[in-house]
């Protein structure tokens, strides 16, 4: 019964969505402050009642309600109850839920916190929000209801995917989606200022800790499922360039250069058009994401051609939601005044430079993940863009950014001049060319120079950060103190640019670094691999609730002496059949020994993969790095706030 | 420099940039498309022997033979009406298995074998190439005579 209601709370939801686009939209109209308030109050109902409708599926799921054909299809009594609630979201109706649901979060969320907000903006955002509610629920029940039901109800459900049935993969697709999701913020304060015609600084501080908030959710996303990629799918990769990674990683490669193009339009009125194109693409890039992943086009164009429907709802949301935002912004975006002037040296400058290039490193990546579908659409012939391109070309696209990150990050508004910025920076620079070729010497030879380059950009990222902070504090008497009265937002900032050479390093690192062998190994024999052996010591089988596992037992010797022991397996999933490798790692700071079965290939030998995987932590280290410092550069956001809104245009020296 | 001039320079080197940039990466990308070819596309000499291309095709029963030493393998793809041997030195997937469909990467050798670089089989057990599906669907009872 309570799953009726789910359904039916579902169908109020829509309900409440209409009601609160169409009501603050008509306050604006005839200026009734009450109707422009109620959207706010639509929009915590409305989330109130997804919540609802979350909790009903996911009880049907806990509860083994197998009548429920969703249930029926994606869950198996057998499954352990965590994993039972993971797949509510673990196919496509359920993960739809979860989208709507979060749109909803972020529209509640942004009615408590409207107080700041002059009240039509307020009410248009929260119209919009409503708006892409309104597509979302409609797109759920006309075509992929979570409730629909199923007589007569089997004894029995066909299981999870077993590759999902993974801790990891419990918290990815939520976090993915607050990210992707969340930059529907942005993008409604871009339509709302657009329509208000008031593109101002103080608009630019209101949106820009929404936009770092879903940008701070979508890079701890991603960083999960590469994290996930790297320790499930058993070969040891951790980004592949796979369409579907590409639907996350744009966005967020996007949404990055929008957080640049807000600074500047906050601190300095200018960038102001450029700010509103980057929102609207950034959301652009979130629905085209929500497109491929969820319409089964990636899979196969056929696929898409037997559930036509989907994939033409999806495509119809992103064409009347983009199309409308790019009339919206022919009509009205080049109203907005110029702002001010600034020098070709000058942070602006290198603000613009970085979020073109991330704009171009953006069309590149684009470029190759939907040229082979629209080629395959067009039956013009099946093709695939391997990685090689998407490594070459992005390392290329990037290469600029990163030098030009090194200059700018602490260049002086409106105009300063390359020479003090060089005599500011030479120290730490000279200091990091040391530590570069320290480590270069260390290398191992045939990879070294690929991986110097990476490592030399990386310092020249973390040495030009730290000389900005200790421009900061070396006239101070207590440094300390100096230290710790910094404030939250430049913190924030050089802890993200921090962690951002730190991911450079590692995947310079790891992608040069790491040693692997393929080879044949029975119980009792060994390899050498690099500086350490590695013992197949045994093999024993062993049956779990649901399925079936051979867990090998490895020892990693250096010399005599044993460092640890792993116990990598093969599962077997007796429902769906499948197989699944599940690896045996042995994390470290510096490098990860990572050995997982392929199979057996009899007389009691498998084929074992080995890997010493170097500096491969670094790469989600420096993700979190990048999260913290966007979660302190918002922290910061409510102090300033006020200021920001009365003298907005006169905070040109805030560096 | 006057304002306009230094404006102009702007404009002049993002231009310049841009359209370097963009011949590079078209460059690269012509140089990694992988194309798609059936082992029927292969027997009627379609498939190019210089480059690197995609195969795929339904794995023949019976056909997956192991050397004793190594991880060399070798199996022949079928889209039931042509059949191509593929070597591979590796592991194989997961969810690789005969009797089922695969895509491999890598190229064609003199003797007409393809050498394989990489072998996917990424999709659930019910993953058939989709050329292989559109052959089959246009002769169905080409299945049951099937290897």
């Amino acid at each position: 019964m309570i799953t009726e209601y789910g359904h039916f709370a579902l169908a109020l939801a829509l309900a409440l969505a209409i009601l609160q686009t169409v009501v603050p939209l008509l306050g604006v109209a005839w200026r009734r402050g009450l109707w422009m308030d109620f959207g706010g109050v639509a929009a915590r109902w409305q989330f109130g009642l997804l919540v609802f409708a979350f909790g009903a599926l996911a009880y049907a799921f806990l509860t083994n309600d197998f009548g429920v054909t969703y249930v029926a299809q994606n869950s198996n009594s057998e499954l352990p109850w965590f994993y039972r609630l993971s797949a509510v979201w673990g196919a496509h109706e359920g993960s739809l839920l979860l989208w709507a649901l979060i749109l909803s979060g972020w529209a509640a969320a942004v009615s408590r916190r409207s107080e700041t907000l002059p009240q039509d903006i307020a009410a248009i955002v929260i119209a919009v929000m409503g708006m892409i509610s309104i597509a979302f629920l409609l797109f759920l029940i006309m075509t992929s209801n979570p409730f629909l039901r199923v007589w007569p109800a089997p004894a029995e459900g066909a299981d999870l995917n077993p590759l999902l049935q993974d801790i990891g993969l419990i918290a990815h697709p939520p976090i993915l989606y607050m990210g992707y999701v969340g930059f529907a913020v942005p993008f409604a304060f871009a339509m709302a200022a657009l329509v208000r015609g008031r593109l101002t600084p103080a608009w630019a501080s209101w949106a820009r800790p929404w936009t770092v908030a879903a940008w701070c959710f979508l890079t701890v996303g991603i960083a999960l499922g590469s994290f996930w990629a790297y320790y499930e799918l058993g070969w040891g990769g951790w980004w592949f360039w796979d369409p579907v990674e590409n639907a996350s990683f744009m966005p967020w490669l996007l949404g990055t250069a929008l957080i640049h193009s807000l600074v500047v339009s906050e601190k300095r009125g200018t960038f102001k058009n450029w700010t509103v194109l980057l929102a609207i693409g950034t959301f652009a890039l979130s629905l085209l994401g929500t497109f491929l992943v969820r319409s089964g086009v990636l899979t196969s164009v056929h696929a898409f051609a037997t559930d036509p429907e989907r994939g033409i709802f999806v495509l119809a949301i992103l064409g009347i939601i983009i199309g409308g935002a790019l009339a919206l912004y022919a009509w009205r975006g080049p109203q907005a005044l110029a702002g001010n002037r600034y020098e070709l040296v000058s942070r602006e400058s290198f603000l613009l430079a970085n979020t073109l290039i991330l704009s171009v490193a953006t069309v590149t990546v684009l470029l190759g993940t939907l040229y082979p579908l629209i080629l395959d659409a067009m039956k013009l012939g099946k093709i695939s863009v391997g990685p090689p391109y998407f490594n070459l070309v992005f390392s290329l696209v990037m290469s600029p950014l990163v030098v030009l990150m090194g200059l700018g990050q602490f260049a002086r508004w409106k105009a300063d001049s390359l020479r003090r910025l060089l005599i500011q920076l030479s120290w730490f620079v000279g200091g990091a060319l040391v530590i570069g070729v320290v480590v270069t010497a260390e290398l191992i030879p045939g990879t070294r120079w690929r991986a110097a380059a990476g490592i030399f950009l990386a310092l020249w990222v973390a040495s030009s950060t730290l000389s900005g902070v200790w421009a900061r504090v070396a006239h101070r008497q207590h440094l300390a103190a100096a230290l710790g009265a910094l404030p939250r937002s430049f913190v924030g900032q050089c802890l993200a640019h921090l962690g951002f050479a730190v991911t450079m390093a590692g995947v310079a690192l790891t992608s040069t670094q790491s040693l692997d062998l393929h080879t044949r190994l029975a119980p009792g024999e060994k390899v050498t691999l690099g500086a350490y052996q590695i013992r197949f010591l045994s093999l024993h089988e062993m049956d779990e609730t649901n399925y079936h596992a051979s867990e090998g037992l490895f020892a990693i010797e250096q010399g005599d002496k044993q460092l640890s022991e792993v116990r990598p397996q093969k599962r077997f999933y007796r429902v769906r059949g499948i197989s699944t490798t599940e690896a045996g790692i042995v994390p470290g700071l510096s490098r990860d020994f990572y050995i997982s079965l392929g199979e057996p290939l009899g007389d009691g030998a498998w084929s074992v993969r080995l890997h010493i995987k170097a500096f491969v932590r670094w790469l989600w280290l420096g993700a979190l790095m990048m999260a913290g410092g966007g979660v302190l550069s918002i922290r910061e956001k409510r102090i300033l706030k006020v200021e920001t809104m009365t003298a907005a245009n006169t905070l040109g020296s805030i560096g | 420099m006057t304002p306009r001039r230094r404006r102009m320079w702007t404009i002049g080197l993002l231009v310049c940039g841009m359209a370097i940039a963009t011949a590079l990466i078209l460059k690269a990308f012509q140089q990694n498309l992988m194309y798609f070819y059936s082992p029927g596309d292969i027997a009627a000499g379609k498939a190019p022997s210089n480059r690197d291309f995609r195969i795929g095709g339904m794995v023949v029963k019976g056909s997956v033979k192991r050397d004793q030493k190594t991880l060399a393998v070798r199996f022949t793809l079928t889209d039931y009406a042509h059949e191509t041997v593929v070597t591979y030195d590796g592991i194989l997937p997961d969810l690789f298995r005969e009797g089922q469909g695969i895509v491999a990467n890598g190229r064609l050798n003199p003797a007409g074998l393809f050498v394989a670089s990489e072998v996917l089989a990424k999709h659930d057990e019910k993953y058939m190439p989709p050329e292989i599906a559109a052959s089959l669907k246009k002769k169905p009872s080409n299945l049951d005579n099937a290897p």
